[in-house]
């Protein structure tokens, strides 16, 4: 049986492959874009087991919602992505360097 | 059972109207085409000063009046930070006109993604459940991150907008999962209900209140989640820098009230104990850093996270009394950073971006009026009396002796000290040093009336600073 904190337990995990993925990650961007994706993802599974176990529909109506958001948000990293590639031929984390921050 | 008809809809004017507006705007700059550039602009400012109209008019109907079964609220605070939205609006796309034509991205895409982002702040201003907060947070973070990478033929446009954008989803991403454990623990993603539900304070709330304080701080740029913001306020065009620095300001103020002073009320000695070390470092990193700074914008930019230190202290005293300074600071400082970066805008010319600290030397003599007007923002943001960011600061110092935190006034005054030496070191620059050869300014007669308007009501209000912190305080009760 599958219990809430098996569900929980999974999403935590999701959430720290996730910001794990994106400090540890030196070398592509689209790398990135795709722990960015997971972060969400983490987040809907969470509105989902709770929504489950509550029996309560606005959890996953809001997780809907994130879906939609997460495909603009993903259009628009991939469009900045894009301007990237061209003004520097290279997608690399490492030649993001010209602003120290 | 929700019963949903024209006149119910009434107080969400703004927002409805903003919605129109941009779509008649994206049709109108698509037929004019690239002959009639002014077209756009001369439509965004009109759109907003219609929808200023509509909302002094109608926009005001209860002291409290929910909408979409309790999604959408409408009060007092949010007809006046929703005018305060749009009145900004209009004078940072004043500023920027010239600034874009000189850099040739004078675009209607730029008008039309600064609505958008307005409406978003007009719905997080408004939010009344946590999806409402959501989305909001999302529409304005969106337009913004594809107006900072709006110079495509920049790649250091594009490389601020990346990290903005990978950090900025990082941010949404711990708000979200935040969200998620509030819900899980009350079953309810309504404001309101949340804050009745919500009064002990167990492991899993504090988990759930340190992602949402840390998405809430990143928002506002506070130290350790400040990374972003130095690089996007250096790397995008300054009249972006100008939009980011000021009216999102107050999307995140409401951001805050919102969902950490209404929503998460029960808990407000949990999550002030959270913000307090991060107010302190914040005023502490910020104040320090930006003293090494030689690009103007990115002494801003730290100067900015400092001012944001001085927000988070209003937080922290978790009263309404906080508050009402967190919400005069925000729209104080809005004000100065408003002038600060209109004064970058006009000092430029085509090619010569003037950003660097060693382009203002000697402005004095050359640019009296830009002089003169930075003068006044400095000495505002310094704190000097009586410029209105003193008394600014004398508030939220008031309300931290009040609620009985001496050690934050110490830290805050201590800091105030050193901030002060970077922000006089721009007015000794501009008075005191030889000048350099550098082309003059933008003309622009209009425009240098406006930003004259803005320096002199950073004076007038520092000399009646009475009927804004009464309005303040009236909003937040």
């Amino acid at each position: 049986m599958i219990s809430l904190a098996h569900l929980l337990t999974l999403s935590a995990i999701l959430f720290a492959v996730a910001v794990a993925g994106i400090f540890l990650n030196r070398k592509n961007v689209i790398l990135l874009l795709m722990c960015v994706e997971l972060v969400l993802l983490a987040a809907n599974f969470n509105f989902i087991a709770f929504a489950r176990y509550l029996g309560d529909l606005q959890g996953q109506v809001f997780v809907f919602f994130i879906l939609t958001v997460a495909a603009a948000e993903a259009a628009i990293g991939l469009a900045i992505l894009v301007v990237l590639f061209r003004e520097r031929r290279s997608i690399n984390v490492e030649d993001l360097d010209t602003l120290k921050g | 059972m929700i019963t949903l008809s024209l006149q119910s809809l009434v107080p969400a004017i703004a927002e409805i109207w903003l919605v129109v507006a941009v779509c008649l705007i994206l049709l109108a700059d698509s037929f004019a085409g690239a002959r009639r550039r002014s077209l756009t602009p001369t439509l965004t400012l009109l759109a907003l000063a219609v929808g200023a109209a509509l909302t002094v008019r109608y926009g005001f109907t209860g002291a409290h009046v929910t909408l979409f079964d309790g999604m959408y609220v409408s009060d007092r605070l949010a007809v006046v930070l929703k005018l305060a939205g749009f009145l900004i609006v209009a004078v940072v796309l004043l500023y920027s006109r010239g600034y874009l034509e000189r850099r040739g991205i004078l675009r209607g895409e730029y008008y039309v993604l600064a609505l958008t982002a307005l409406l978003g702040i007009f719905v997080l201003i408004s939010a009344g459940n946590l999806l409402t907060v959501y989305l909001g947070v999302e529409l304005l973070a969106l337009s913004v991150y594809a107006m900072v990478a709006f110079d495509r033929e920049s790649g250091v446009a594009a490389e601020s907008a990346m990290k903005y954008f990978v950090l900025g989803a990082i941010a949404s991403g711990t708000l979200l999962y935040g969200m998620s454990l509030l819900y899980g623990l009350t079953g309810t993603l309504d404001l309101g209900l949340l804050a009745q539900r919500l009064e002990t304070a167990g492991p899993g709330v504090i988990l759930a209140l340190a992602f949402v304080v840390a998405a809430v701080a990143f928002k506002l740029g506070a130290v350790p989640f400040h990374m972003w913001l130095p690089d996007v306020y250096e790397g995008a065009p300054t009249s972006v820098t100008l939009f980011i620095g000021t009216v999102p300001k107050i999307a995140y103020f409401a951001l805050a009230f919102r969902l950490l002073a209404e929503g998460l009320a029960g808990t407000t000695a949990q999550w002030t104990q959270m913000l307090a070390p991060l107010a302190v470092l914040t005023l502490v990193v910020g104040n320090c850093v930006a003293i090494v700074q030689s690009n103007l914008k990115r002494m801003l930019a730290y100067s900015t996270i400092a001012n944001v230190g001085f927000i988070l202290l209003g937080f922290v005293a978790g009263t309404p009394a906080g508050y009402a300074a967190a919400l005069y600071y925000v729209l104080v400082y809005v004000l100065t950073s408003l002038g600060s970066f209109g004064v970058i805008l006009l000092a430029g010319s085509r090619g010569f971006e003037a950003d660097r600290m060693d382009d203002y030397r000697g402005l004095s003599r050359r640019d009296p009026l830009l002089a003169g007007a930075m003068m006044m923002l400095m000495f505002s943001t310094a704190g000097v009396p009586p410029f209105v960011g003193f008394w600014a600061k004398l508030r939220i110092f008031q309300v931290l002796w009040e609620t009985h935190h001496l050690w934050l006034v110490l830290i805050a005054a201590a800091t105030s000290v050193v901030g002060a030496y970077y922000t006089l070191r721009v007015i000794k620059l501009m008075y005191f040093d030889e000048p350099v050869e550098a082309p003059a300014g933008e003309p622009a007669p209009g425009v240098r009336l406006v930003l004259g308007v803005n320096a002199a009501l950073v004076l007038a209000l520092g000399l009646i600073p009475g009927p804004l912190l009464d309005l303040c305080a009236r909003l937040i009760h």
